[in-house]
Protein backbone atom coordinates (compact mmCIF):
# COMPACT_ATOMS: atom_id res chain seq x y z
CA UNK A 1 0.00 0.00 0.00
CA UNK A 2 2.95 2.43 0.82
CA UNK A 3 4.15 1.80 -2.23
CA UNK A 4 1.57 2.47 -4.37
CA UNK A 5 0.97 5.96 -3.21
CA UNK A 6 5.16 6.68 -3.34
CA UNK A 7 3.82 5.77 -7.17
CA UNK A 8 2.78 9.38 -7.83
CA UNK A 9 4.51 11.85 -9.53
CA UNK A 10 6.14 14.92 -7.47
CA UNK A 11 3.47 17.10 -7.22
CA UNK A 12 3.76 20.27 -9.76
CA UNK A 13 4.87 23.65 -8.82
CA UNK A 14 1.32 25.06 -8.81
CA UNK A 15 0.25 23.04 -6.41
CA UNK A 16 2.97 23.24 -3.83
CA UNK A 17 1.37 26.57 -2.39
CA UNK A 18 -0.01 25.45 0.61
CA UNK A 19 3.49 24.93 1.90
CA UNK A 20 5.18 28.60 3.63
CA UNK A 21 8.52 30.10 2.70
CA UNK A 22 11.26 30.31 5.12
CA UNK A 23 14.46 32.50 5.15
CA UNK A 24 16.99 32.05 7.76
CA UNK A 25 19.08 34.91 7.08
CA UNK A 26 22.23 34.83 9.26
CA UNK A 27 21.80 33.44 12.33
CA UNK A 28 23.50 32.82 15.06
CA UNK A 29 22.69 31.57 18.68
CA UNK A 30 25.05 30.81 21.75
CA UNK A 31 24.31 29.73 25.21
CA UNK A 32 25.10 30.57 28.56
CA UNK A 33 26.71 27.97 30.66
CA UNK A 34 28.27 28.77 33.43
CA UNK A 35 28.77 31.90 32.73
CA UNK A 36 30.84 31.13 29.42
CA UNK A 37 29.38 31.68 26.18
CA UNK A 38 28.97 28.53 23.89
CA UNK A 39 28.29 29.64 20.30
CA UNK A 40 25.84 27.00 18.66
CA UNK A 41 24.87 28.86 15.12
CA UNK A 42 27.62 30.55 12.94
CA UNK A 43 25.51 33.28 10.68
CA UNK A 44 23.63 30.18 8.94
CA UNK A 45 21.60 31.85 5.79
CA UNK A 46 18.95 29.25 4.49
CA UNK A 47 15.92 29.75 1.85
CA UNK A 48 13.06 27.61 1.96
CA UNK A 49 10.85 27.43 -1.52
CA UNK A 50 7.07 26.73 -0.50
CA UNK A 51 6.33 23.18 -0.54
CA UNK A 52 10.26 22.28 -0.31
CA UNK A 53 12.08 19.56 1.80
CA UNK A 54 15.15 20.54 2.95
CA UNK A 55 17.27 18.23 5.11
CA UNK A 56 19.53 18.87 8.21
CA UNK A 57 22.96 16.67 8.30
CA UNK A 58 25.47 17.75 10.92
CA UNK A 59 27.33 16.05 13.54
CA UNK A 60 25.99 15.27 17.09
CA UNK A 61 25.36 18.54 19.34
CA UNK A 62 26.52 20.50 16.36
CA UNK A 63 23.57 22.71 16.87
CA UNK A 64 20.65 21.30 14.75
CA UNK A 65 17.78 20.89 17.36
CA UNK A 66 18.76 24.72 18.12
CA UNK A 67 18.25 25.32 14.67
CA UNK A 68 14.69 24.35 14.48
CA UNK A 69 13.88 25.49 17.96
CA UNK A 70 14.48 29.06 16.81
CA UNK A 71 12.34 28.47 13.48
CA UNK A 72 9.76 27.13 15.93
CA UNK A 73 9.65 30.62 17.47
CA UNK A 74 10.38 28.89 21.23
CA UNK A 75 13.67 30.84 21.59
CA UNK A 76 14.70 34.13 19.97
CA UNK A 77 17.84 33.90 17.67
CA UNK A 78 20.54 35.58 19.25
CA UNK A 79 21.05 37.73 15.81
CA UNK A 80 19.99 37.50 12.42
CA UNK A 81 16.39 37.25 11.14
CA UNK A 82 14.21 34.09 10.54
CA UNK A 83 10.63 34.57 8.58
CA UNK A 84 8.06 32.54 7.41
CA UNK A 85 6.07 34.10 4.16
CA UNK A 86 8.13 36.96 4.87
CA UNK A 87 6.51 37.55 8.46
CA UNK A 88 9.06 37.70 11.22
CA UNK A 89 8.86 34.62 13.60
CA UNK A 90 8.09 36.08 17.18
CA UNK A 91 7.17 33.17 18.81
CA UNK A 92 5.66 29.45 17.95
CA UNK A 93 2.67 29.39 15.77
CA UNK A 94 0.27 26.93 14.41
CA UNK A 95 0.78 27.15 11.01
CA UNK A 96 5.07 26.16 12.06
CA UNK A 97 5.08 23.09 13.73
CA UNK A 98 8.03 21.29 15.43
CA UNK A 99 7.83 17.59 16.32
CA UNK A 100 10.36 16.44 18.69
CA UNK A 101 13.01 14.48 19.03
CA UNK A 102 11.00 12.61 21.49
CA UNK A 103 7.42 11.95 20.81
CA UNK A 104 6.23 13.58 24.16
CA UNK A 105 3.13 12.08 24.50
CA UNK A 106 0.84 13.42 27.51
CA UNK A 107 0.94 10.34 29.48
CA UNK A 108 -2.53 11.54 31.62
CA UNK A 109 -4.24 12.00 27.84
CA UNK A 110 -5.53 9.10 25.16
CA UNK A 111 -3.85 9.24 22.16
CA UNK A 112 -7.05 11.15 20.62
CA UNK A 113 -6.47 13.86 23.92
CA UNK A 114 -2.98 14.23 22.65
CA UNK A 115 -3.95 14.73 19.12
CA UNK A 116 -6.26 17.04 19.90
CA UNK A 117 -4.17 19.23 21.82
CA UNK A 118 -3.88 22.41 19.01
CA UNK A 119 -7.86 22.61 18.34
CA UNK A 120 -7.93 22.45 21.95
CA UNK A 121 -5.87 25.30 22.00
CA UNK A 122 -7.28 27.16 19.24
CA UNK A 123 -10.98 26.78 20.47
CA UNK A 124 -11.80 24.30 17.96
CA UNK A 125 -14.79 22.16 19.40
CA UNK A 126 -17.42 20.09 17.58
CA UNK A 127 -15.11 18.79 15.21
CA UNK A 128 -12.30 17.91 17.43
CA UNK A 129 -12.26 14.26 17.62
CA UNK A 130 -13.29 14.00 14.30
CA UNK A 131 -10.72 15.69 13.13
CA UNK A 132 -7.84 14.13 15.30
CA UNK A 133 -9.37 10.85 14.35
CA UNK A 134 -8.89 11.78 10.53
CA UNK A 135 -5.33 12.62 11.11
CA UNK A 136 -4.74 9.10 13.30
CA UNK A 137 -6.09 7.66 9.74
CA UNK A 138 -3.69 9.48 7.79
CA UNK A 139 -0.43 7.91 9.99
CA UNK A 140 -1.74 4.71 10.15
CA UNK A 141 -3.26 4.56 13.79
CA UNK A 142 -6.85 4.55 13.24
CA UNK A 143 -8.72 2.37 16.08
CA UNK A 144 -5.94 3.39 18.28
CA UNK A 145 -7.77 6.36 19.53
CA UNK A 146 -8.93 5.90 23.03
CA UNK A 147 -5.73 4.08 23.67
CA UNK A 148 -3.32 5.72 26.58
CA UNK A 149 0.22 6.96 25.24
CA UNK A 150 2.23 3.79 27.43
CA UNK A 151 -0.18 1.50 25.24
CA UNK A 152 1.77 2.57 22.08
CA UNK A 153 4.86 0.61 20.52
CA UNK A 154 7.52 3.74 20.14
CA UNK A 155 6.89 4.05 16.06
CA UNK A 156 3.57 4.09 16.91
CA UNK A 157 4.03 6.84 19.52
CA UNK A 158 6.28 8.86 16.86
CA UNK A 159 3.02 8.78 14.40
CA UNK A 160 0.62 9.87 17.34
CA UNK A 161 3.49 12.87 17.87
CA UNK A 162 3.11 13.51 13.99
CA UNK A 163 -1.01 13.15 13.82
CA UNK A 164 -0.76 16.07 16.52
CA UNK A 165 1.35 18.18 14.41
CA UNK A 166 -0.44 17.36 10.82
CA UNK A 167 -4.14 17.89 12.74
CA UNK A 168 -3.31 21.70 12.47
CA UNK A 169 -2.23 21.56 8.76
CA UNK A 170 1.10 23.09 9.41
CA UNK A 171 2.38 25.10 6.29
CA UNK A 172 5.58 24.67 7.74
CA UNK A 173 6.13 21.03 9.22
CA UNK A 174 9.75 21.04 11.48
CA UNK A 175 11.35 17.00 12.35
CA UNK A 176 13.62 16.86 14.43
CA UNK A 177 15.04 13.54 14.26
CA UNK A 178 11.62 11.81 14.22
CA UNK A 179 12.89 8.49 13.33
CA UNK A 180 16.24 8.09 15.30
CA UNK A 181 14.89 5.59 18.00
CA UNK A 182 12.96 3.30 15.26
CA UNK A 183 14.02 -0.07 14.44
CA UNK A 184 15.04 -0.17 10.80
CA UNK A 185 11.89 -1.69 9.48
CA UNK A 186 9.68 0.96 10.56
CA UNK A 187 12.44 3.78 9.94
CA UNK A 188 11.90 2.78 6.70
CA UNK A 189 7.62 2.76 6.48
CA UNK A 190 8.01 6.07 8.06
CA UNK A 191 9.76 7.59 5.83
CA UNK A 192 7.43 6.01 3.17
CA UNK A 193 4.92 7.74 5.12
CA UNK A 194 6.11 11.28 5.64
CA UNK A 195 7.40 11.09 2.24
CA UNK A 196 3.24 10.85 1.28
CA UNK A 197 1.92 13.07 3.49
CA UNK A 198 4.53 15.24 2.00
CA UNK A 199 3.56 15.02 -1.26
CA UNK A 200 -0.30 15.06 -0.42
CA UNK A 201 -0.19 17.82 2.13
CA UNK A 202 2.22 19.80 0.22
CA UNK A 203 3.45 21.38 3.55
CA UNK A 204 7.45 22.75 3.76
CA UNK A 205 8.94 20.21 4.81
CA UNK A 206 12.51 20.98 7.74
CA UNK A 207 14.23 17.50 8.50
CA UNK A 208 17.03 17.09 11.00
CA UNK A 209 18.36 13.63 10.93
CA UNK A 210 21.78 12.20 11.48
CA UNK A 211 21.15 9.28 8.74
CA UNK A 212 22.62 10.41 5.18
CA UNK A 213 20.50 7.81 3.57
CA UNK A 214 17.38 9.22 5.15
CA UNK A 215 18.46 12.54 3.87
CA UNK A 216 18.93 11.23 0.27
CA UNK A 217 15.55 9.16 0.29
CA UNK A 218 13.35 12.12 1.32
CA UNK A 219 14.67 15.65 0.49
CA UNK A 220 14.79 17.95 -2.29
CA UNK A 221 17.89 19.31 -0.86
CA UNK A 222 20.70 18.21 1.84
CA UNK A 223 21.95 20.43 4.19
CA UNK A 224 25.69 19.82 5.57
CA UNK A 225 26.50 21.42 8.57
CA UNK A 226 29.68 21.55 10.50
CA UNK A 227 30.82 20.72 14.16
CA UNK A 228 29.88 23.48 16.79
CA UNK A 229 29.34 25.79 15.98
CA UNK A 230 27.15 24.83 13.49
CA UNK A 231 27.70 26.78 10.31
CA UNK A 232 26.52 25.93 6.54
CA UNK A 233 29.15 23.79 5.01
CA UNK A 234 27.30 22.23 2.40
CA UNK A 235 24.11 22.83 0.11
CA UNK A 236 23.77 19.81 -2.13
CA UNK A 237 20.49 19.45 -4.40
CA UNK A 238 19.18 15.61 -4.60
CA UNK A 239 17.68 16.20 -8.14
CA UNK A 240 16.01 12.88 -8.64
CA UNK A 241 12.48 11.81 -9.12
CA UNK A 242 10.41 10.19 -6.33
CA UNK A 243 10.25 6.94 -4.89
CA UNK A 244 13.76 6.65 -4.67
CA UNK A 245 15.77 4.12 -4.18
CA UNK A 246 18.72 3.42 -1.32
CA UNK A 247 20.62 1.59 -4.07
CA UNK A 248 20.81 4.16 -7.13
CA UNK A 249 24.27 5.23 -8.64
CA UNK A 250 23.38 8.79 -8.24
CA UNK A 251 22.46 8.73 -4.49
CA UNK A 252 25.35 6.16 -3.72
CA UNK A 253 27.71 8.55 -5.14
CA UNK A 254 26.00 11.60 -3.25
CA UNK A 255 26.48 9.68 -0.01
CA UNK A 256 30.07 9.48 -0.48
CA UNK A 257 30.67 12.78 -0.98
CA UNK A 258 28.50 14.33 1.97
CA UNK A 259 30.03 11.70 4.28
CA UNK A 260 33.21 12.91 2.57
CA UNK A 261 32.45 16.21 3.81
CA UNK A 262 31.48 15.06 7.43
CA UNK A 263 35.10 13.56 7.87
CA UNK A 264 34.03 10.06 7.60
CA UNK A 265 35.26 6.99 5.82
CA UNK A 266 33.94 5.82 2.81
CA UNK B 1 -2.66 -21.95 39.87
CA UNK B 2 -5.49 -19.44 39.03
CA UNK B 3 -4.38 -15.99 40.24
CA UNK B 4 -7.72 -15.86 42.46
CA UNK B 5 -7.62 -18.89 44.22
CA UNK B 6 -4.09 -18.35 44.87
CA UNK B 7 -5.17 -14.52 46.64
CA UNK B 8 -7.41 -16.56 48.68
CA UNK B 9 -4.84 -18.98 49.90
CA UNK B 10 -2.35 -16.11 50.49
CA UNK B 11 -5.37 -14.35 52.68
CA UNK B 12 -6.30 -17.94 54.50
CA UNK B 13 -2.45 -18.34 55.08
CA UNK B 14 -1.90 -14.64 56.38
CA UNK B 15 -4.85 -15.50 58.69
CA UNK B 16 -3.35 -18.52 59.72
CA UNK B 17 -0.96 -16.96 63.05
CA UNK B 18 -3.27 -14.52 64.49
CA UNK B 19 -6.21 -16.31 64.42
CA UNK B 20 -4.50 -18.94 65.88
CA UNK B 21 -2.60 -16.82 68.67
CA UNK B 22 -6.25 -15.41 69.52
CA UNK B 23 -7.99 -18.74 69.76
CA UNK B 24 -5.00 -20.09 71.63
CA UNK B 25 -5.32 -16.94 74.09
CA UNK B 26 -8.93 -17.88 74.31
CA UNK B 27 -8.72 -21.07 75.39
CA UNK B 28 -5.83 -20.19 77.81
CA UNK B 29 -7.88 -17.63 79.66
CA UNK B 30 -10.87 -19.99 79.83
CA UNK B 31 -9.82 -22.71 81.28
CA UNK B 32 -7.92 -20.66 83.88
CA UNK B 33 -3.91 -21.45 82.76
CA UNK B 34 -4.13 -17.51 82.43
CA UNK B 35 -5.91 -14.42 84.10
CA UNK B 36 -5.74 -12.25 81.26
CA UNK B 37 -6.36 -9.13 83.18
CA UNK B 38 -3.52 -7.71 81.28
CA UNK B 39 -4.28 -9.04 78.16
CA UNK B 40 -8.10 -9.83 77.93
CA UNK B 41 -8.95 -12.32 75.59
CA UNK B 42 -10.60 -11.82 72.18
CA UNK B 43 -13.97 -12.26 73.22
CA UNK B 44 -13.64 -9.64 76.10
CA UNK B 45 -11.99 -6.74 73.65
CA UNK B 46 -15.24 -7.60 71.39
CA UNK B 47 -17.54 -7.16 74.01
CA UNK B 48 -16.13 -3.89 75.32
CA UNK B 49 -16.05 -2.39 71.68
CA UNK B 50 -19.94 -3.64 70.94
CA UNK B 51 -20.56 -1.92 74.66
CA UNK B 52 -19.05 1.42 73.29
CA UNK B 53 -20.66 1.13 70.24
CA UNK B 54 -23.89 0.14 71.68
CA UNK B 55 -23.72 3.07 74.51
CA UNK B 56 -23.15 5.62 70.98
CA UNK B 57 -19.77 6.25 72.97
CA UNK B 58 -17.97 4.79 70.40
CA UNK B 59 -19.14 7.65 67.85
CA UNK B 60 -18.71 10.43 69.74
CA UNK B 61 -14.96 9.21 70.48
CA UNK B 62 -14.40 8.56 66.73
CA UNK B 63 -16.37 11.45 65.60
CA UNK B 64 -14.37 13.63 67.69
CA UNK B 65 -10.92 11.88 66.46
CA UNK B 66 -11.99 12.48 62.74
CA UNK B 67 -12.52 15.65 63.01
CA UNK B 68 -9.44 16.65 64.63
CA UNK B 69 -7.61 14.42 62.10
CA UNK B 70 -9.98 16.37 59.37
CA UNK B 71 -9.64 19.97 60.23
CA UNK B 72 -5.30 19.31 61.01
CA UNK B 73 -5.14 17.50 57.53
CA UNK B 74 -7.20 20.52 55.60
CA UNK B 75 -4.57 23.01 57.42
CA UNK B 76 -1.61 21.46 57.12
CA UNK B 77 -2.58 20.37 53.35
CA UNK B 78 -3.69 23.65 51.95
CA UNK B 79 -0.15 25.15 53.87
CA UNK B 80 1.68 22.11 52.23
CA UNK B 81 0.38 23.15 48.68
CA UNK B 82 0.63 26.52 48.99
CA UNK B 83 4.45 26.29 49.69
CA UNK B 84 5.34 23.35 48.04
CA UNK B 85 3.90 25.11 44.86
CA UNK B 86 5.60 28.66 45.65
CA UNK B 87 9.10 26.58 46.75
CA UNK B 88 9.07 25.01 43.32
CA UNK B 89 7.92 28.31 41.00
CA UNK B 90 9.70 30.94 42.32
CA UNK B 91 13.32 30.75 43.00
CA UNK B 92 13.12 33.35 45.14
CA UNK B 93 10.86 31.69 47.68
CA UNK B 94 12.95 28.76 47.36
CA UNK B 95 16.00 30.32 48.81
CA UNK B 96 14.40 32.11 51.25
CA UNK B 97 12.27 29.20 52.89
CA UNK B 98 13.19 26.20 51.85
CA UNK B 99 16.40 25.49 53.91
CA UNK B 100 13.97 26.56 56.63
CA UNK B 101 11.15 24.41 56.08
CA UNK B 102 14.06 21.27 55.34
CA UNK B 103 15.55 22.03 59.00
CA UNK B 104 11.99 22.72 61.03
CA UNK B 105 11.19 19.25 59.33
CA UNK B 106 14.10 17.54 61.05
CA UNK B 107 13.08 18.34 64.21
CA UNK B 108 10.20 15.12 65.90
CA UNK B 109 7.07 16.51 65.60
CA UNK B 110 6.13 15.53 69.19
CA UNK B 111 9.44 17.84 69.92
CA UNK B 112 6.75 20.51 69.72
CA UNK B 113 3.75 19.53 72.15
CA UNK B 114 5.24 20.87 75.20
CA UNK B 115 5.99 24.26 73.40
CA UNK B 116 2.33 24.06 71.88
CA UNK B 117 0.41 23.43 75.10
CA UNK B 118 2.39 26.63 76.59
CA UNK B 119 1.33 28.53 73.66
CA UNK B 120 -2.38 27.79 73.04
CA UNK B 121 -3.31 25.39 76.01
CA UNK B 122 -4.98 21.98 75.69
CA UNK B 123 -7.81 22.86 73.81
CA UNK B 124 -8.53 21.82 70.28
CA UNK B 125 -5.88 24.36 68.86
CA UNK B 126 -2.94 22.88 69.90
CA UNK B 127 -4.38 19.39 68.87
CA UNK B 128 -5.41 20.44 65.47
CA UNK B 129 -1.94 22.57 64.82
CA UNK B 130 0.44 18.93 66.08
CA UNK B 131 -1.88 16.92 63.36
CA UNK B 132 -1.22 20.00 60.63
CA UNK B 133 2.47 20.29 61.01
CA UNK B 134 2.93 16.11 61.02
CA UNK B 135 0.83 16.36 57.36
CA UNK B 136 2.24 19.61 56.36
CA UNK B 137 5.81 18.14 55.63
CA UNK B 138 4.92 15.60 52.89
CA UNK B 139 2.52 17.08 51.29
CA UNK B 140 5.09 19.89 51.03
CA UNK B 141 8.02 17.31 49.67
CA UNK B 142 5.60 15.75 47.79
CA UNK B 143 4.24 18.80 45.87
CA UNK B 144 7.54 20.89 45.36
CA UNK B 145 9.08 17.38 44.18
CA UNK B 146 6.58 16.54 41.97
CA UNK B 147 6.76 20.51 40.49
CA UNK B 148 10.16 20.78 40.20
CA UNK B 149 10.26 17.88 38.12
CA UNK B 150 7.84 17.94 35.43
CA UNK B 151 9.44 17.58 32.54
CA UNK B 152 10.65 20.64 30.57
CA UNK B 153 9.87 18.92 27.29
CA UNK B 154 6.14 18.60 28.42
CA UNK B 155 5.70 22.48 28.77
CA UNK B 156 7.50 23.00 25.13
CA UNK B 157 4.94 20.62 23.46
CA UNK B 158 2.48 23.16 25.53
CA UNK B 159 4.02 25.94 23.76
CA UNK B 160 4.14 24.94 20.32
CA UNK B 161 0.66 24.54 20.38
CA UNK B 162 0.38 27.78 21.92
CA UNK B 163 -1.70 26.49 25.16
CA UNK B 164 -2.19 29.62 27.01
CA UNK B 165 -0.72 29.93 30.41
CA UNK B 166 -4.24 28.75 32.39
CA UNK B 167 -4.63 26.27 29.79
CA UNK B 168 -1.15 25.40 30.88
CA UNK B 169 -1.09 25.05 34.36
CA UNK B 170 -4.37 23.46 33.93
CA UNK B 171 -4.13 20.95 31.42
CA UNK B 172 -0.54 19.99 31.68
CA UNK B 173 1.32 20.91 35.17
CA UNK B 174 -1.27 20.23 37.44
CA UNK B 175 -2.73 16.72 35.54
CA UNK B 176 1.45 16.38 36.01
CA UNK B 177 2.22 16.68 39.09
CA UNK B 178 -1.25 15.01 40.49
CA UNK B 179 0.16 11.81 41.20
CA UNK B 180 2.93 12.51 43.47
CA UNK B 181 0.52 15.27 45.24
CA UNK B 182 -1.68 12.56 45.61
CA UNK B 183 0.91 10.29 47.38
CA UNK B 184 1.54 13.22 49.33
CA UNK B 185 -1.36 13.64 50.66
CA UNK B 186 -1.93 10.18 51.35
CA UNK B 187 1.12 9.81 53.74
CA UNK B 188 0.31 13.29 55.47
CA UNK B 189 -3.38 11.76 56.38
CA UNK B 190 -1.25 8.54 57.79
CA UNK B 191 0.51 11.21 59.79
CA UNK B 192 -1.92 12.69 60.79
CA UNK B 193 -3.48 9.55 62.23
CA UNK B 194 0.09 9.09 64.42
CA UNK B 195 -0.54 12.54 65.20
CA UNK B 196 -3.85 12.80 66.51
CA UNK B 197 -3.22 10.06 68.66
CA UNK B 198 -0.26 12.13 70.55
CA UNK B 199 -2.26 14.98 70.68
CA UNK B 200 -5.04 13.06 72.44
CA UNK B 201 -2.52 12.19 74.51
CA UNK B 202 -1.53 15.51 75.74
CA UNK B 203 -5.36 15.75 77.16
CA UNK B 204 -8.27 15.59 75.71
CA UNK B 205 -11.97 14.54 77.51
CA UNK B 206 -12.95 12.60 74.45
CA UNK B 207 -11.69 11.29 71.54
CA UNK B 208 -9.93 7.36 71.02
CA UNK B 209 -6.87 8.94 72.17
CA UNK B 210 -8.79 10.12 75.33
CA UNK B 211 -9.96 6.71 75.11
CA UNK B 212 -6.37 5.15 75.48
CA UNK B 213 -5.55 7.07 78.66
CA UNK B 214 -8.42 6.44 80.57
CA UNK B 215 -8.35 2.64 79.70
CA UNK B 216 -4.15 2.76 81.10
CA UNK B 217 -5.28 5.08 84.18
CA UNK B 218 -8.27 3.11 85.23
CA UNK B 219 -6.94 -0.27 83.87
CA UNK B 220 -8.96 -1.48 81.80
CA UNK B 221 -6.71 -3.08 78.70
CA UNK B 222 -9.63 -4.31 76.89
CA UNK B 223 -10.87 -0.66 76.52
CA UNK B 224 -7.06 0.00 75.28
CA UNK B 225 -7.24 -2.70 72.73
CA UNK B 226 -10.77 -1.70 71.81
CA UNK B 227 -9.31 1.81 70.74
CA UNK B 228 -6.35 0.52 68.98
CA UNK B 229 -9.06 -1.39 66.76
CA UNK B 230 -11.28 1.37 66.78
CA UNK B 231 -7.93 3.46 65.50
CA UNK B 232 -6.77 1.20 62.88
CA UNK B 233 -10.25 0.70 61.43
CA UNK B 234 -10.83 4.30 60.92
CA UNK B 235 -7.06 4.99 59.50
CA UNK B 236 -7.72 2.59 56.92
CA UNK B 237 -11.40 3.96 56.01
CA UNK B 238 -10.01 7.28 56.08
CA UNK B 239 -6.98 6.18 53.37
CA UNK B 240 -9.90 4.03 51.68
CA UNK B 241 -12.10 6.91 51.14
CA UNK B 242 -9.18 9.22 50.07
CA UNK B 243 -8.11 6.96 47.26
CA UNK B 244 -11.74 6.28 46.14
CA UNK B 245 -12.15 10.40 45.84
CA UNK B 246 -9.06 10.88 44.18
CA UNK B 247 -9.15 7.91 41.60
CA UNK B 248 -11.16 9.94 39.09
CA UNK B 249 -8.31 12.15 38.74
CA UNK B 250 -5.77 9.54 37.74
CA UNK B 251 -7.74 7.05 36.14
CA UNK B 252 -5.35 6.81 33.32
CA UNK B 253 -2.64 5.31 35.86
CA UNK B 254 -5.23 2.67 36.20
CA UNK B 255 -4.21 1.13 32.76
CA UNK B 256 -0.56 2.22 33.54
CA UNK B 257 -1.06 -0.50 36.63
CA UNK B 258 -2.88 -2.96 34.39
CA UNK B 259 -0.08 -3.20 31.88
CA UNK B 260 2.79 -3.66 34.53
N1 LIG C 1 19.06 25.04 26.76
C1 LIG C 1 20.38 24.92 26.57
N2 LIG C 1 21.23 25.50 27.42
C2 LIG C 1 22.56 25.42 27.23
N3 LIG C 1 23.13 24.75 26.22
C3 LIG C 1 22.33 24.14 25.34
C4 LIG C 1 20.92 24.19 25.46
N4 LIG C 1 20.37 23.48 24.44
C5 LIG C 1 21.42 23.02 23.73
N5 LIG C 1 22.59 23.41 24.25
C6 LIG C 1 23.93 23.14 23.71
O1 LIG C 1 23.91 23.50 22.36
C7 LIG C 1 24.62 22.56 21.59
C8 LIG C 1 23.75 22.12 20.43
O2 LIG C 1 22.63 21.41 20.93
P1 LIG C 1 21.54 20.80 19.95
O3 LIG C 1 20.55 20.12 20.79
O4 LIG C 1 21.07 21.86 19.03
O5 LIG C 1 22.42 19.75 19.14
P2 LIG C 1 21.98 18.74 17.99
O6 LIG C 1 22.73 19.10 16.77
O7 LIG C 1 20.51 18.68 17.90
O8 LIG C 1 22.55 17.36 18.54
P3 LIG C 1 21.95 15.88 18.41
O9 LIG C 1 22.20 15.44 17.01
O10 LIG C 1 22.77 15.11 19.38
O11 LIG C 1 20.51 15.96 18.75
C9 LIG C 1 25.02 21.43 22.52
O12 LIG C 1 26.39 21.56 22.78
C10 LIG C 1 24.23 21.67 23.77
O13 LIG C 1 25.03 21.38 24.88
MG1 LIG D 1 19.07 17.27 18.43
Amino acid sequence: MVAATLERPLPRAADREAGARLSVEGVSHAFAIRGAALPVLDRIGLAVEPGGFVALLGPSGCGKSTMLRLVAGLEPPDAGRIAVDGARVAGPDPARLLVFQDPTLYPWRTVRGNVALGLEARGVGRERAARADAALRLVGLDGFAEVYPHQLSGGMAQRAALARALVNEPRLLLLDEPLGKLDALTRLAMQAEILRLWQEKRFTALLVTHDVEEALVLAERVIVLSDRPAAIRADIPVDRPYPRHRDDPNLVRLRREILGILGQPT
Amino acid sequence: MPPLRRGGLAVVLALVLPVTLALGWEVAVDTGAASGRLLPPPSRIGATLADLAASGDLLTHVAATLVRVGLGFLCGAAAGILAGAAVAMLPAVRRLIDPSLQALRAVPSLAWVPLFILWFGILETPKILLIAVGVFFPVYVGVSGAIASVDRKLVEVGRVYRLSRLALARRILLPAVLPATLVGLRTGLGLGFLFVVAAELMGASEGLGYLLVDGQQFGKPDQILAAIIAFALVGKLADTVLVALTRPLTRWQDTVRESL
